[in-house]
């Protein structure tokens, strides 16, 4: 009795024992499809020879069902067939569906309290309900009914990619046509207007990232590419009718220009330290031989991280200022932003084409949605108070929004510029793999050649590039005016003076620097450019060093490796695979009833429902298997070291250096190393995710530990708690709602490398997106790939955010 | 002063929040009960209030939070709309103007201050100074001159290159008051503008609120919760419970004759001598001729005389503006007022 009382005292254990106990059920009633699904596509295998039916009936059903056997439809989700309503539907759902619509409407009208203005007040609500009621009625409950019962004829669903495909297929080649003058065939041709829309976005962006490059290390070479784009689009040969004159042949600007400008322009922003920042990173280019690759990426980042800002405070404002705009575009940017990398590039691949500005594009569309969130964030943080005082000092709209909003949400908009950067950084490898030159291609490179100690200068490269672009905008977004100075011409414009003085003092250089160097064997004016490749390089050392790391700890690496593999990963992967579609539902729509109630249920079933109708369900088993494992051991060893480095202050600030440095740094240089060790496994790819993914949880272990209020701590000491008393139930229980959104971000960083770690072959649903990617792209099925990741996302966010809420809420912190 | 139009008045102005709130106003025939709007889902938050204020006098409007104190603030500064009724400021209807020149009103005839100061964050405490004027067009050059001007106006010298962070709440709020006169506003609006100081920097800035106040004599709207404050600052004030004015008149009036049991449980703790003046407590010069050589003004607050009348054998007269004698105050009177017994005092005021 009283295990019973103990039970109905905590009905959410009680509620999680239910689910528990009919998932094992219905895991144990697979019976003779286990062999089936615990393989990879077999089931479905089997469906297309005939040799077992997608579903049975529904008096076969309940007979299987009492025989302990689940029908074939409850474990796997057969493939969708629309109901159509006009030709199946019988007199008995259009007057149910009509009865309950009815009913509702009587039940808002009788418990109204004007009913007079009933109609009035209440119309949208009648139509939009009346909608919903009619095609739930007629369309919903029909198809579910005739899915899992009736007889499957066509697939509707599974046909969504071809459609998808086809339909951009036709929107960039058949929609809306226009003739075009072609030179080469001298006569006109029809194009899609939508296709030369998309190809003049290319080419204006391609412009931009040019005409920067060509000032940083062009020269006559990118002139030329830079005329190819006009000769693209109209067919003049500049460069031929320009060839002998002087411009045609302008050197770049040498790179001890673009250094020295660096300590004056960090300078003048911020002082010293800046400054030596700035400029010593541009001689760590330099010196390491990627100036070339470096300034090409820094070529396109100015093109895009500027548009995505611009982009992202627009859409900020629009949302802001109007509650529709922000009602699409936020589920839009949630989707946009649990998206993986990849399933971006295919849509860009398409409609854009290969190069710099396809890239730029894919660098764009991936960082703008944190731009346009932290602008509606920071506009929406703004005291009404500061608008009230705007608008009492007589602005207009025009100086309310630029002069009072923006400006006063300024620290939120400036987390979004940050994060614009970051982001932009972080393409900067995954778009080279649509022709985006630099060093983020050079990575690469070195990836694929395996040589570690090249892709960790390039990836520092690319670190050094991020944190000076994110120092430098910040210091201009905070820099001060002076109104009091009565200054002079030259002590106003100093330092563009010294500029302007250094700058020919480097231009004299490099000219010196043509007889300086034209004995030495190479013949390189090291003055004017380094070249690529050709400076020093630290890479033996790395070399070495993983060398000796192999041949001393291979034997050992292996055992580990083999025994993770065979006794943890391999049968973790078969026991996902092997659950039954009904028992995955049952376990996660469980999960979220337990925590948010019937809504979240609802919300988790529909994602679930629609990664299980695509033909990727076993795939997206493996990511999941995949992002359970990871998820587990990072948020183990995040909140363990989190909670051990908290205690000691110069240990926190250690860790959260740490944190930084391990996110700025390219994601896929953790493959390397671990590849080396561990061979092309699961194995591998789980370490590089748990070495990314292991930052969230730390990070956000000592935030939430450091946030918890020193009364509280000090009450705890005073009831003479020791230490870890205090620890555990003290200062765990109250940042343990902060602690969960590092879970969250633990969650979507692991996604993120999960898909990545494709790239060194694993199964899951990354493989399929590369796939798509390298077969040039069918648009449909990468973006419902990107979706089922996206949602597997979205679907961890929802429960756990709307767990912090209510925790939270429960122990009254904000 | 009759003869000239109130600058600010107010003719049963209504705010009713929720969806239909007009509809419902329209229905109710000028009758507005809180609670029957509150079923519909729409709040009161100003019912029917009417009132002037003169040039140069100042209006304390008083209440609890949630009594629709700042929104009837706000609707005369139409920073929202009220429902119904009408506002005139200097005789123009407010609510007939179209933005462009209520944008033109607030930026030569409004200013306000604002509880939590809303000072803009990017801005050093010069260029808040300067953003009403620089709002509407003057150059860098004036409008950082006039800017400094208030910067020792407000007593801020020194700090002018400050953040609005790196300063106290007193100075802070010194910077919206400063900000607040830049344009030399004739209508000044204060939102509970000491509210969120402590109690010394509140005592501190209000003595410095009297002492611009007697430099600018403004018009002038001043919104608290703090009764002592109203009482201490007001020319009159203007109870509000629920959305409705209870009483509006002179602190003296309203300590000894509130009007309903409201009021009267905000006044019961007041100290009679830190409102009444020498007026309320003086009597008629009578046969006496043996005056104390103290003269005191018929205006003193009793407070401010106390210790002096009572060392005072003797009655002392009262002079009026025109240092002519009206009357006599003696040590007993103010004793009674000091401790006690308000039947005596009001026989006699």
């Amino acid at each position: 009795m009283s295990f019973i009382n103990y039970l109905s005292e905590r009905p959410k254990l009680t509620q999680l024992g239910i689910v528990l106990i009919v998932f094992f059920i219905l895991m144990s009633m697979t019976g003779q499809y286990h062999d089936l699904i615990v393989e990879r596509h077999l089931f479905a295998k089997s469906v297309v020879k005939g040799e077992i039916q997608s579903s049975a009936g529904f008096a076969e059903s309940m007979s299987m069902i009492l025989n302990w056997q689940l029908p074939p439809q409850l474990v796997r989700i057969p493939e969708l067939t629309f109901y159509h309503p006009v030709i199946n539907t019988s007199a008995t759902y259009v007057l149910i569906a009509l009865l309950v619509t009815a009913g509702l409407l009587y039940k808002s009208f009788a418990e109204s309290v004007n009913k007079s203005q009933w109609l009035s007040v209440n119309w949208f609500q009648i139509i939009s309900k009346g909608f919903v009621g009619i095609i739930v009625g007629l369309l919903f409950i029909p198809t579910l009914y005739n899915w899992f019962f009736g007889e499957v004829t066509s697939s509707t669903f599974w046909e969504i990619p071809t459609m998808l495909e086809n339909f951009s297929q036709y929107l960039m080649f058949e929609f809306w046509l226009t003739p075009v003058y072609d030179p080469e065939i001298d006569d006109y041709e029809d194009y899609g207007r939508v296709r030369l829309f998309t190809r003049a976005i290319g080419a204006s962006l391609l412009f931009l990232i040019t005409l920067i490059r060509e000032l940083l290390i062009g020269g006559f070479e990118t002139v030329v590419s830079l005329a190819n784009v006009f000769s693209d689009q109209s067919g003049w040969d500049w460069l031929g009718e320009n060839k002998d004159k002087w411009y045609s042949s302008i050197p770049a600007i040498p790179w001890t220009v673009l250094t020295a400008g660096a300590f004056i322009l960090g300078y003048k922003l911020k002082g010293v330290g800046l400054s030596i920042l700035a400029g010593f990173s541009c001689i760590y280019l330099a010196v390491f031989g990627q100036w070339e690759p470096a300034m090409e990426t820094l070529s396109l980042v100015l093109v895009a991280a500027p548009v995505s800002v611009l982009l992202g405070v627009i859409w900020g404002v629009l949302a802001y200022k109007s509650r529709t705009v922000e009602r699409v575009i936020t589920p839009l940017l949630l989707v946009a932003q649990t998206m993986p990398h990849f399933s971006y590039l295919i849509p860009v691949l398409v409609f854009f084409g290969i190069g710099d500005h396809a890239g730029a594009i894919a660098t764009i569309i991936f960082a703008t949605p944190p731009m346009i969130r932290l602008t509606l964030l920071g506009l929406k943080r703004v005291s009404p108070e500061v608008l009230d005082a705007g608008m009492m000092s007589g602005c207009h709209n025009y100086q309310l929004m630029f002069k009072v909003l923006i400006p006063t949400a300024r620290r939120d908009i400036l987390i979004g510029v940050n994060q614009v950067i970051m982001q932009c950084l972080a393409m900067v490898v995954i778009a080279s793999f649509i022709g985006a030159k630099g060093l983020g291609f050079n990575l690469l490179l070195a990836l694929n050649q395996l040589r570690v100690g090249q892709a960790l200068e390039l990836g520092v490269c690319i670190v050094l590039i991020a944190v000076v672009l994110d120092k430098l905008s910040l210091a201009w977004a905070n820099k001060q005016t002076d109104y009091f100075a009565d200054l002079s011409f030259v002590e106003r414009n100093k330092t563009a003076l010294l500029f302007v003085a250094v700058f020919f003092a480097a231009l004299l250089f490099a000219w010196f620097g043509n007889w300086m160097f034209a004995d030495t064997a190479k013949g390189i004016n090291y003055f004017y450019t380094i070249p690529h490749n050709k400076g020093i390089t630290t890479e033996p050392f790395w070399q070495a060093g993983v060398d000796f790391m192999v041949s001393t700890w291979r034997a050992d690496i292996k055992i580990f490796n083999k025994w993770l593999l065979v006794e943890v990963l391999m049968p973790m992967k078969a026991s996902y695979l092997a659950m039954p579609a009904i028992a995955t539902f049952v376990l996660t729509m469980g999960v979220g009833y337990i925590i948010g109630g019937i809504r979240s249920a609802i919300v988790i079933g529909l994602f679930m429902l629609f990664i299980a109708l695509t033909p990727w369900w076993e795939r997206a088993l493996i990511t999941m298997y995949m992002l359970t494992f990871a998820v587990i051991v990072s948020v183990v060893i995040g909140t363990i070291v989190g909670a051990i480095c908290v205690q000691n202050k110069r240990a926190t600030k250690f860790i959260l250096l740490v944190c930084d440095t391990f996110q700025t740094f390219p994601s896929f240089i953790y493959l390397i190393p671990v590849i080396m060790l561990f061979g092309v496994t699961d194995t591998s790819v789980l370490i590089a995710v748990i070495v990314y993914a292991v930052i969230p949880p730390t990070r956000y272990t000592v935030e939430g530990l450091r946030n918890v209020p020193e009364s509280l701590l000090e009450a705890g000491d005073m009831s003479g708690a020791t230490k870890l008393q205090r620890l555990v139930k003290i200062e765990f229980p109250l940042a343990f709602p902060h602690i969960m959104l590092g879970v969250n971000q633990c969650v979507v960083f692991s996604l993120f490398m999960i898909i990545i770690g494709a790239f060194i072959g694993t199964t899951g649903l990354g493989q399929e997106i590369m796939q798509q990617l390298f077969s040039g792209g069918n648009i449909g099925s990468g973006l419902i790939l990107g979706l089922c990741v996206a949602f597997i996302g979205l679907a961890v966010d929802h429960l756990i955010q709307t767990w912090a809420t209510k925790r939270r809420k429960l122990l009254g912190i904000d | 002063m009759s003869d000239q139009q109130p600058v600010i008045k107010c003719d049963s102005v209504y705010k009713i929040f929720g969806k239909n709130a007009e509809k419902m106003l329209q229905n109710a025939n000028g009758k507005v009960v809180a609670e029957e709007f509150q079923k519909a889902g729409c709040v009161v938050g100003v019912n029917n209030a009417s009132f002037e204020v003169n040039k140069g006098e100042m209006l304390v409007v008083m209440g609890l939070s949630g009594s629709g104190k700042s929104t009837l603030l706000r609707c005369i500064s139409r920073l929202t709309d009220a429902t119904a009724g009408n506002i005139y400021i200097e005789g123009e209807d407010l609510l007939a103007l179209n933005s462009k020149e209520l944008i033109e009103l607030r930026r030569n005839k409004m200013g306000m201050v604002f509880q939590s100061f809303a000072l803009l964050p990017h801005k050093t405490v010069l260029e808040n100074i300067a953003f009403p004027l620089q709002v509407k067009g003057s150059s860098t050059k004036d409008s950082i001159s006039r800017a400094m001007e208030m910067v020792d106006l407000v007593g801020l010298t020194g700090r002018e290159n400050y953040f609005p962070r790196e300063l106290s709440g007193g100075q802070q709020q010194r910077v919206g008051i400063a900000r607040s006169l830049a344009v030399e506003p004739d209508i000044w609006f204060l939102d509970e503008p000491f509210s969120a100081l402590d109690p010394l920097i509140r005592k501190e800035m209000q003595d410095e609120f009297l002492r611009l106040q007697a430099v600018l004599n403004k018009t002038i709207l001043f919104v608290t919760h703090d009764f002592d404050e109203a009482i201490r600052l007001a020319d009159r004030v203007a109870i509000m419970k629920d959305g409705i004015i209870e009483q509006l008149d002179t602190p003296a009036n309203i300590v000894l004759n509130p009007a309903t049991e409201y009021v009267r449980k905000f006044t019961e703790d007041v100290p009679r001598e830190k409102v009444l003046k020498i007026k309320s407590v003086m009597e008629p010069v009578g046969d006496e001729t043996d005056f104390s050589d103290l003269r005191v003004s018929e205006d003193a607050l009793i407070e401010t005389v106390a210790e002096a009348v009572l060392g005072d054998p003797k009655s002392v007269p009262v002079l009026n503006a025109n240092d002519d004698i009206v009357g006599v105050v003696h040590s007993s009177k103010v004793i009674h007022v000091l401790f006690g017994e308000n039947s005596t005092l009001e026989s006699n005021a």
